[in-house]
């Protein structure tokens, strides 16, 4: 993001931007009442169909050009041709595909055994539960071979996105010019929904898990290089200096100063990696990708929902035991040993784990249910879960709360507020976007919105992106409501915070898809599902940043406040919150790109939002269509993202926080 | 002082930070001052300085923060390109080296410790000594074995094998200076090296350090803001202010003849009398009688016999020969304060 000064002095003559807001709002509600009384032309109220740019009919032709005439899809087919290979040996190894090297699978008990070691290794026999315990559950429950699937996807992606995004980092670090390049490319990619990955992605790597593996890739790749940068640009000046003065080469400096200084961030971008190709690998099963993610989808499409929560169990373990691992490993140190320690003790933790992997592979021979969990021998009590959950929801209480809720939130609230935001003639709904940039933060992010929201009705598809945005403000409206209480009501004890940070941090390593599930065992296949899931997935960031913002109100202010004679609430209204705010619309914001994504995934549920017709356009080759959806989902979360984090900043500046 | 050609010499070195450091330089007027260049936009990070260090000399060099201390012996080092002047290290000109003749430059010739002691902190002690070592493509045993020399010398024994972080920070800055000393370097620059320190600890650490010099005889250029530190250790002070040199003498000639009115109020509080050397005082035409006092003997350590002798002239001797005599006067009024 450009930063841009804010104190130049504006012409005397000119309007301030609160007015020219109120001016746009203004206009819009004219224009809005004039619609109802019937006396706005028809053209003003939505645009025509003709004077409707063919842009998916352009970007096809782009595509086509650089697919066929470049012969970009040549290259990509070849490239297709390397990434099969190794998704085929990682697959014959965790799974025992049929293909080289042929020595799969491993079995189950060996890698357990392996996952508990590294987790004591890594960060004693907490981990080391957790480790071992999520692979024992994940075999004992049957879902191994599914759960394998992802692994060996994840396997090899993940590595390719570290090695991308590491080498990318050190680029953008050492070259201005690429910084400047691939940051607004960045910044898109990360608000740019999931399904546009996809289509290309299948397109150009075919269907299937080399297609889900690119895409997965790809997704993970942003974070890391932004955290390359920023390690690099953290090591400091003295130890570059002494890096010099030793006679390092360029190259010296890079592999054995810069790199080594910059493990944290390095190591926390890897954490990122995983985690955000967990996420992405689980949705992969929309382009055909077997696993766990395709597992889940058949099982909520079926509404079975027993197997539903035992497969989301799995996920959550794997991801929360990946995500643990990982972080453990950020801070872990080296430590030394006292001269004269012995190789077996050095390397005591490697030699056990080789040891046992040995071992349990050699018992897995001669006994079948150490190598694998056959059919009808797993514990999983689908039928039995299914039955309680159907039960539990046919209950006549609970019946009727969550039939009233759905009832009253729809015919209440949300079908009302759909239909009037559906009301609002396209030039005012633009115009009232500005005037919220506009207020919030500065004429250049109002003019954004102009060009980003403007673009969004020239695409086509603008009442279905009202209605994307209409799930968007209802879910984290409703989130809001529910999560800054929370927030607040845990930052009064430092106990409180720390336990609900805590729930908040795991909720975050859950792959999104997840917070499906409790939605539609709710609430079924229904509109109120999907707010549902976006209002859970949205109410994580907004509560956890509550509780940053008010805890790290310096203590001397809550302590002038309190020598002041404030009571509680006046302290928290007029100290505590005022100092908060800058972060807690960091976590806002947060809270809407969050909804943004969830609600195209929602899709499948069945909306009739911009992620259905993107589900859509999954099924054909509609490119072009495709990267017009996603960019207008794109633009709409960037008009926020930009908005609201410039607000943060400025904020932030004028409080003099850091 | 030796007749040799100077170590490091430089003639008119600026350092100018800012946009276009060049063009502005060739630009602005010589008489332009730190103040009138920062309301250009620019830093006059070193101004206009001229300074020699011979060999096997210890010249500190002594100013507030910002006064460009650091600035300047980074720009000895060619770890900041200077905007203008000449400087050269044995008589090639750094500015002029391609990257690799710098590299080897400082493969094997220069040492240099930081302030926060800039260690590496994956490679444990020994590793951060041999990283020099390393560097120029020593084989393992041999940088092992030169590595483990230099630990012992400077005292970090049996800790070869931990990791920075596990050591205080007198010890860190130990290993800053073995891994200095590893190549053996001809010039050693020291930044700031005890300022991160107790007072207590940096006192051991200038001991420590006095020791080594007078065993390896190296060239230094030593920097710190603490002007007792200063006439401690020094041959030569050089005092910086604004990134230009005030002066640039013995301690004893600053102490007692002070160039400007800055450097008059860094000596003010200083108690002379531990400064001032009997060499210093000594009129070389002039005779005395009776026992000579040897011309590296401070007054402080003079006193008693200045009070009870009843001498006018004291003959001063270095090593055996006479080199004149001293007014007992002179003495005194360093030792009492003169009166006014």
């Amino acid at each position: 993001m450009t930063t841009e000064t804010t104190s130049l002095p504006a012409p005397r003559t000119a309007w301030s931007n609160g007015q020219i807001a109120i001016g746009f709002v203004g206009t819009a509600i004219i224009m809005t009442i004039l619609q109802y009384l019937g006396l706005l032309p028809g053209w003003l109220h939505r645009l025509p169909e003709t004077i409707i740019p063919n842009f998916a009919g352009w970007l096809d032709t782009i595509f086509n050009f650089v697919k066929d005439d470049l012969g970009l899809l040549a290259l990509t087919r070849f490239l297709t041709e390397g990434l099969q290979w190794l998704l085929d040996a990682s697959g014959n190894i965790f799974f025992g595909k049929r293909r080289w090297p042929f020595i799969g699978p491993i079995p189950w008990t060996a890698l357990a055994a392996v996952a508990a070691i590294v987790g004591y290794y890594l960060g004693g026999w907490r981990l080391a539960v957790l480790g071992g315990g999520t692979m024992v559950w994940t075999a004992l429950i049957g879902q191994w071979k599914i759960a394998m699937e992802t692994m060996s996807v994840l396997a090899i992606a993940a590595p390719l996105a570290f090695v991308i995004g590491l080498t990318m980092g050190i680029a953008a670090w050492k070259f201005a010019w690429v910084d400047k390049a691939i940051k607004p490319i960045l910044s898109v990619l990360q608000t740019l929904p999931f399904f546009t990955y996809l289509l290309p992605a299948v397109i150009f790597f075919k269907v299937g898990p080399t297609a889900g593996a690119v895409a997965t890739t790809i997704y993970a790749i942003p974070p890391m290089i932004l955290m390359t940068t920023l390690g690099l640009q953290k090591v400091s000046p003295e130890v570059v200096e002494a890096g010099k003065m030793s006679g390092c080469t360029k190259f010296q400096m890079l592999r054995h100063v810069y790199l080594p200084s910059a493990r944290t961030e390095i190591l926390v971008g890897v954490n990122q990696v995983i985690m955000l190709s967990l996420a992405m690998v689980v949705l992969t099963a929309f382009i055909g990708m077997p696993g766990l993610g395709a597992k889940l989808l058949a099982m909520m499409g079926s509404f079975k929902l027993g197997r539903s929560f035992e497969i989301g169990v799995t996920i959550v373990l794997l991801a929360v035991m990946l995500d643990r691992m990982s972080k453990a490993w950020v801070v872990k140190q080296p430590e030394h040993f006292e001269k004269g320690t012995v190789f077996w003790q050095r390397h005591k933790m490697l030699l056990i784990g080789v040891a046992a992997f040995i071992g349990f592979t050699l018992i897995s021979l001669v006994v079948p249910y150490f190598a694998e969990v056959g059919r009808g021998q797993d514990f999983s009590q689908g039928k039995e879960l299914d039955n309680l959950i159907k039960g539990f929801l046919n209950i006549e209480w609970v019946k009727a709360t969550t039939g009233f809720l759905r009832a009253f939130l729809n015919v209440q609230v949300l079908i009302p507020f759909r239909n009037f935001l559906l009301s609002i003639p396209t030039p005012a709904f633009v115009l009232l976007v500005a005037a919220f940039a506009l207020a919030l933060a500065g004429r250049k992010q109002a003019i954004y919105a102009l060009i980003f929201f403007s673009l969004v009705a020239l695409s086509g598809w603008w009442d279905r992106a009202v209605i994307t945005l209409y799930s968007v403000i209802s879910a984290v409206t409703l989130a809001a409501l529910i999560g800054l209480p929370i927030g607040i009501i845990a930052a009064r004890s430092k106990k409180w915070a720390n336990r609900v940070l805590l729930i908040c941090d795991t909720a975050q390593t859950f792959p999104s898809f997840v917070y499906l599930i409790p939605a539609i065992m709710l609430f079924g296949i229904t509109d109120i599902a999907v707010i549902f899931s976006i209002l859970i997935f949205a109410m994580v960031p907004l509560t956890r940043y509550t509780i940053e913002g008010l805890r790290t109100v310096p203590e001397e202010m809550t302590e002038a406040a309190d020598m002041s004679g404030a009571t509680r609430l006046q302290k928290l209204w007029n100290v505590q919150l005022p100092l908060a705010l800058p972060t807690m619309a960091v976590g806002f914001n947060q809270a809407i790109m969050f909804a943004f994504f969830m609600v195209i995934i929602a899709a499948f549920i069945g909306t009739q939002d911009l992620g259905q017709e993107l589900q859509r356009t999954l099924a054909g080759t509609d490119l072009g269509k495709n990267f017009v959806l996603g960019i207008c989902v794109a633009l709409m979360a960037l008009t926020f993202d930009l908005t609201i984090m410039k607000w943060a900043a400025d904020k932030k500046r004028a409080l003099g926080l850091p | 002082m030796s007749v040799e050609a100077p170590v490091i010499s430089c003639q008119n070195v600026w350092k100018i930070f800012g946009n276009d450091p060049a063009k502005f330089l060739s630009n602005m007027t010589p008489d332009m001052s730190f103040d009138d260049i920062r309301a250009a936009g620019y830093i006059a990070g070193v101004k206009d300085v001229s300074i020699d260090v011979h060999k096997g000399e210890m010249l500190v060099i002594m100013g507030l923060s910002g006064s460009g201390k650091s600035t300047l012996v980074r720009c000895f080092s060619r770890l900041h390109d200077i905007t203008g002047g000449t400087i050269t290290v044995e008589g090639q000109d750094i500015m002029s080296l391609p990257e690799k003749e710098l590299i080897d430059l400082r493969r094997s010739k220069m040492g240099m410790v930081f302030q926060s002691f800039g260690l590496l902190p994956h490679r444990t002690v020994l590793e951060n000594v041999a990283f020099p070592l390393e560097m120029r493509g020593q084989d393992k045993h041999t940088r092992r074995a030169r590595a483990l020399e230099v630990v012992k010398l400077v005292g970090l024994e049996g800790r070869e094998d931990y990791f920075p972080r596990e050591l205080s920070g007198g010890q860190q800055q130990r290993v800053g200076i073995a891994r200095s000393l590893a190549i053996e370097p001809d010039i050693w620059f020291l930044d700031e090296p005890f300022s991160a320190l107790d007072p207590l600890i940096r006192k051991e650490m200038q001991d420590e350090f006095l020791r080594l010099q007078q065993m390896l005889n190296k060239t230094i250029v030593f920097i710190t803001h603490d002007f007792d530190e200063a006439l401690r250790l020094a041959d030569r002070i050089a005092i910086m202010k604004d990134g230009a040199v005030e002066q640039c003498d013995t301690p004893d000639q600053i102490v007692l003849h002070p160039a400007t009115e800055y450097v008059r109020k860094f000596t003010e509080d200083i108690d002379k009398a531990r400064v001032v050397h009997a060499g210093v005082l000594a009129d070389a035409d002039a005779t005395g009688e009776g026992d000579p006092v040897d011309a590296g003997a401070t007054v402080h350590a003079m006193a008693r016999m200045l009070v009870n002798d009843s001498r006018s002239m004291i003959p001063v001797k270095r090593d055996t020969a006479l080199i004149g005599a001293m007014p007992r006067k002179a003495a005194l009024d360093i030792l009492l304060g003169a009166d006014t």
